[in-house]
């Protein structure tokens, strides 16, 4: 590296590595992401633009779909931040204590991986309602859940879960003892040593949980149809229009809401990245 | 974990896509000697209609000819199975809740001809059926007619008709009504059905979603449904703890049929899809058809007891006031519609 660095002052586009393989493993992994991700994208974006930009932001600010792209970011935002609180308090405990069904407990935390967003979406629903176990509870104080915004937030925070347990738990348990009793050796209190030595070496990996769990939220449909209550303006999410779209056979009015909502995250997905950068610059770990 | 299993494995997930391809394809060769699979694209609550129609057609066509006919039908909400279809599901017949959404069909795609609905008796309709309201045991808020549902305090359950068929059914019966009421009265009947709309607390999907949360989540005072579903509800989840109230008038749906064209071409499939079509007229169908809960054609051929069960209402069809689908659809569910506007900040609905 040093020496390649010394030769070669200008950029190049290979930078030789002591790892053989370069040549043959960009083309696949470029090959992949084309096929997989890139290819279905631009068709997405190419559908989209028979609209032409006018078009699309017509689409865009439509009083109706900015509700709804509101709803979407704002309550997947909300759900995320929640996430990043008590999905680093769960990875915490999972990590940092031994206890009995400590591993039936990290199971339990993929579950929202593995069910169909459609079942969680009833079972929430059902436990919502004005009927439900939880929602009764809520009921005499004319709090409801289910068939509101509230409902939203509560699905998205219930899929998004494991993304940030999983991601900050691995974290979370390489994280060697050693910084923190350090820290209390040189006096700092526990509260100090959670806020100033763990929580800024943990932060890129909430980050990257609470992207992934945002980036899960925004798409998300199955759940949050079943328990939203899909008003117009109150609780209608974007995938919802884009559905509604595609029932009118209206195929580019559909492709120009999920290429806006496509730009969004992208955006916003960016946006955490950069942060994630600067708080690994500051630790050092560039 | 044995290498048998690895094997396994690897196969499942590197051949079993080509291994399940080519076994299909055996399986379809050794069938098509003797067997011919036809496609059904339908809506949701037909599954029970469906499943009895099919089988009794294929007795009776083996019987008649000696080829065994077997068909598989597909549920869904109506517009997103039009949609497949459009999309390049090949079904050899659709039998979907509305004309619009086979309307679609034949100008999206081209599968079938314009005038398909005039291919067949009584507008492709071998079965009709209506819009009736199920309430709670007692009928509490005591509702009897469609000015029930805007009284203030009343929760209403339906659909959206943006996705949902059988909304759209819900959505112009309300609006029959008021016209017919008012004599005429565009700007009334869309004051009414912007009130019902007002009291209506959550739009699902579908049909089916509607009834799970009226029925199981308790939510809403009364639900706009198709009959056939309604009294399904009764058999599903109990008599005593619901009712049927057929209101004086309510629209008539005709759900209809249709061959699709270049698939029965393609396939070969022509002779058996016709048949199949036409056998629905017949009296053994009809006759499947009342037992099912949905209204036949006929109603002289099916079982009197059957029938007995349909209370007498007057129905007024799609064509008489709204002109057709090809007319309604735009006006009232299209991007921007009536329906829309009713959801327009501001209006009267929020």
């Amino acid at each position: 590296m040093s020496v390649a660095a010394l030769v070669a002052p200008r950029a190049v586009f290979v930078k030789p590595s002591p790892l053989p393989g370069f040549g043959l493993t960009f083309g696949f992994a470029l090959t992949y992401l084309s096929l997989i991700v890139l290819i279905p994208l631009a068709v997405l974006v190419w559908r989209a633009s028979g609209l032409g930009l006018d078009g699309i932001w017509r689409v865009a600010t439509e009083p109706r779909v900015l509700a709804a792209l509101r709803t979407s970011f704002v309550t997947a935002a909300l759900a995320a931040l929640a996430n990043a609180v008590f999905g680093v308090v769960v990875a915490w405990v999972l990590s940092r204590y031994s206890f009995p069904g400590r591993r039936l407990l990290d199971a339990v935390v993929d579950l929202p991986f593995a069910l169909p967003t459609a079942v969680a979406g009833i079972a929430l629903a059902a436990l919502y309602a004005p009927n439900g176990w939880i929602g009764s509870l809520l009921a005499p104080f004319d709090i409801r859940i289910a068939y509101t915004p509230a409902g939203i937030f509560v699905a998205l925070v219930f899929i998004g879960l494991p993304f940030v347990v999983r991601t900050v738990q691995p974290v979370l348990e390489d994280l060697d003892r050693e910084v923190e009793e350090a820290s209390a050796t040189l006096g700092a209190s526990r509260g100090q040593t959670v806020r100033r030595v763990v929580l800024p070496l943990l932060a890129p990996a909430i980050l990257t949980g609470v992207a992934l769990a945002f980036a899960r939220a925004v798409g998300e449909y199955g759940s949050v149809i079943f328990i939203a209550g899909n008003m117009p303006f109150r609780s209608e999410i974007a995938p919802l229009l884009i559905v509604m779209r595609l029932e009118e056979f209206d195929y580019t009015g559909a492709s120009a809401i999920a290429t806006i909502m496509l730009a969004i995250s992208f955006a916003s997905l960016l946006a955490i990245n950069a942060l994630q950068a600067v708080s690994r610059r500051r630790l050092g770990h560039a | 974990m044995t290498t048998r299993r690895l094997l396994l494995r690897a196969g499942a997930a590197l051949g079993a896509p080509a291994l399940l391809a080519s076994v299909r394809a055996h399986v379809a060769n050794a069938q098509a000697a003797k067997e011919v699979v036809l496609t059904n694209v339908s809506y949701d609550p037909t599954r029970e209609l469906y499943r009895a129609l099919s089988e009794a057609f294929a007795r009776d066509w083996q019987a008649s000819t000696g080829e065994k006919v077997v068909i598989r039908s597909s549920h869904g909400g109506s517009g997103s199975q039009a949609r497949k279809v459009i999309d390049g599901l090949e079904a050899d017949i659709v039998t979907l809740a509305l004309a619009g959404d086979i309307d679609a069909i034949a100008r999206e795609s081209k599968r079938l001809p314009p005038d398909w609905q005039s291919r067949l008796p009584n507008n492709s309709s071998p079965y009709t059926s209506t819009i009736v309201f199920v309430v709670r045991k007692g009928n509490p808020k005591g509702i009897k007619d469609w000015n029930d549902l805007i009284k203030p305090g009343v929760s209403v359950m339906t659909p959206n008709p943006k996705t949902s068929g059988g909304a759209r059914w819900n959505y112009l019966a309300a609006w029959a009504y008021e016209l017919d009421r008012t004599k005429g009265d565009q700007a009334a009947a869309r004051a009414f059905v912007s009130a019902l709309y007002r009291n209506v607390p959550v739009l699902d999907s579908g049909a089916r979603g509607t009834t799970t949360t009226f029925a199981q989540r308790g939510l809403g005072d009364v639900l706009i449904n198709w009959e056939n579903e309604a009294f399904l509800t009764l058999a599903e989840f109990g008599a005593d703890k619901f009712e049927i109230v057929v209101p004086p008038f309510s629209i008539l749906a005709e759900p209809p049929v249709a061959l699709v064209d270049s698939v029965v071409d393609k396939r070969g499939t022509r002779k058996e899809a016709e048949a199949f079509l036409n056998y629905l007229y017949s009296p053994a169908a009809q006759k499947i058809i009342a037992h099912n809960y949905y209204r036949p054609l006929h109603p002289d051929q099916a079982d009197p007891a059957d029938i007995a069960r349909f209370p007498k209402i007057r129905l007024v069809t799609v064509g008489d006031v709204f002109g057709g689908w090809s007319k309604a659809q735009p006006t009232h569910f299209g991007d921007g519609g009536v329906f829309d506007q009713i959801y327009k900040p501001g209006s009267a609905a929020r």
